[in-house]
């Protein structure tokens, strides 16, 4: 509860809901991570909510890729521990997926084969694979490309599929580093609205890069503010944005505006 | 090619030279040049004969031999080596002095560890062929993009998994241009060590045919060779264009 409190909340007081032990997804114990001389990360505590959508956001090279992998389990922290659903973390596992920034997509495979690999790496049959793959292509609005090949598709497009392929293997954590960095400013738009509608149907915890204020405010239930290198928390925002509200309608809301305005000041005091 | 205007065909020049070896040839001015159409005879008639059939036999079975052994442990050796920094540490130097160096001159240490006969033809293609294939599988492992190798230690991929799936398919561009170099190579491995061994398959014809100054069957046996590499190569570039689009698209 202590972390709670010198949590610069902005907006209204928690209610009697979150008063109650909030059910974390993940856990992230005392976290540093140096790597051969860069000190990276230093003494992470953090609670990521369960259903939720957490973004970590901090100017460059503060550690926020380097965090997501050790969640990730895919490299190893110097010291402290991840807990995911309660278990130590020991390296990737079925509960996690990740969606890279450049995408990571197989170029030979076509977006049915890409999106359905994850569960062909854990073997389902070729049937159970592709109608799941079929249903998520469908769900980030890709049907009708299932035998594209990755080269053939623009770059929001690919990460589309790059989503998909993480929904398809239904894990409960869904992990997005920059995603939508490799896209233009429409589609990136685009994409913040999917992603929050993604939210809502998927019921799965996100937990999101991202370098920009304005996105994170947009579409986060909570936003974590790293400090430079070596990366600390410095802060923890609840922008509480009312989703039910039109796109335009939120990105004109005064208190959507100065929620991004009190970010700015916060990053500059450190970035001056 | 144009010639006033006119554009002639590859075909039409070949033809050209063709001609004129046939005139200097029925002058019988030169003796090392006889006429095209005696070395086309002297051809037909020799792909009839048993001793050729048993020498192209011979001929493809070392070189088949040879290059199976150059394929399968040079691309073991390239993963081997883009993987792991200490083994490519330790064989880099070996294998980057062996792909240039004259290799030729080592073939009658080659006939000392394996005797006069066939194993000395298979170690000479292999010798030949193994050192691009294993530099070229290299650098394709190394380009491989570290987030394609991550993508699938997150999805769980067994290690079996890992190389099956993703990371041999991510550098068969470089690995098939590794193989097609290596295929030239072995070639000339396979004559060299078959002319050094001159007991066996076209080692033997040919020093059979210039021993006793057959020009016309040693000309046949000679383009025989050169249509066989040059056919060989263009197979392999056919097929590997056929995979670059999506090494382009990487
Ligand atoms: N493999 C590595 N070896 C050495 N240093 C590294 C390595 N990976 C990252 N770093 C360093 O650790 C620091 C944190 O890197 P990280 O990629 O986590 O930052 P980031 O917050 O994701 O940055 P960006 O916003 O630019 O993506 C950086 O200073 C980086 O140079
Ligand atoms: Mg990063």
């Amino acid at each position: 509860m202590t972390a709670m409190a010198d949590t610069a909340t902005l907006t209204r007081p928690a209610g009697p809901a979150a008063a109650a032990k909030p059910d974390a997804a993940v856990s992230v114990r005392g976290i540093c991570k140096t790597y051969t001389d860069v000190e990276a990360l230093r003494g992470i505590d953090l609670d990521i909510e369960r259903g939720k959508l957490t973004t970590l956001l901090g100017p460059s090279g503060c550690g926020k890729t380097t965090l997501l992998k050790i969640i990730a389990g895919l490299i190893d922290q110097t010291s402290g521990e991840v807990l995911v659903n309660g278990r130590a973390v020991r390296g990737p596992g079925p509960e996690r997926a990740f969606v890279f920034q450049d995408f990571a997509l197989l170029p030979w495979a076509t977006v049915m084969r890409n999106v359905a690999f994850g569960l062909e790496l854990r073997g389902a049959s070729k049937t159970e694979r592709e109608e799941k793959a079929r249903h998520y292509i469908a769900e980030v609005g890709l049907a009708g490309f299932e035998d594209k090949y990755p080269h053939e598709l623009s770059g929001g497009m690919r990460q589309r599929v790059g989503l998909a392929r993480a929904l398809a293997v239904d894990a409960d954590v869904l992990m997005l580093d920059e995603p939508f960095s490799a896209v233009d400013e429409q589609t990136r738009r685009k994409f913040q609205e999917d992603l929050i509608r993604l939210r809502e149907v998927e019921k799965k915890t996100f937990l999101f890069v991202t370098h920009s204020i304005e996105e994170a405010v947009y579409v986060s239930d909570r936003i974590v503010l790293l400090s430079r290198r070596p990366g600390r928390i410095s802060e923890i925002i609840e922008p509480k944005v009312d989703h039910r509200a039109s796109p335009d309608e939120i990105r004109r809301d005064p208190h959507y505006l100065d929620t991004v305005e009190s970010i700015w000041q916060g990053l500059r005091n450190y970035v001056e | 090619m144009t010639i006033a205007g006119w554009r002639v065909p590859m075909m039409a020049s070949l033809l050209v030279w063709l001609v004129l070896w046939e005139i200097v040839g029925r002058t019988g001015a030169v003796f090392l040049i006889p006429p095209v159409t005696g070395i086309v005879e002297a051809g037909i008639r020799l792909v009839q004969t048993g001793t050729w059939q048993q020498a192209t036999f011979d001929t493809l079975r070392s070189y088949g031999l040879g290059m199976a052994l150059a394929i399968g442990i040079g691309v073991p050796l390239g993963v081997l080596m883009g993987r792991s920094k200490p083994a490519d540490k330790l064989l880099g130097m070996w294998v980057n002095l062996f792909v240039s160096a004259p290799l030729s001159a080592l073939v009658p240490v080659l006939m000392i560890l394996f005797g006069i006969g066939e194993k000395t033809v298979v170690a000479t293609v292999f010798l030949f062929a193994v050192w691009i294939i294993a530099l070229d599988t290299r650098a394709g492992i190394l380009h491989v993009p570290k987030s394609l190798e991550e993508m699938g230690r997150s999805y769980l991929a067994s290690p079996v998994q890992l190389y099956g799936k993703i990371i041999l398919w991510a550098a068969l561009p470089e690995i098939l241009a590794g193989i097609r170099l290596g295929l030239i190579r072995g070639v000339k491995g396979v004559v060299i060590g078959q002319l050094l061994v001159s007991i066996l398959g076209y080692g033997a014809l040919f020093e059979l045919y210039s021993r006793s100054f057959d020009m016309e069957h040693f000309w046949a046996i000679t383009f025989m060779l050169f249509a066989a590499a040059m056919l060989l190569s263009s197979i392999v570039e056919a097929f590997e264009k056929r995979i670059e689009y999506y090494a382009g698209a990487r």
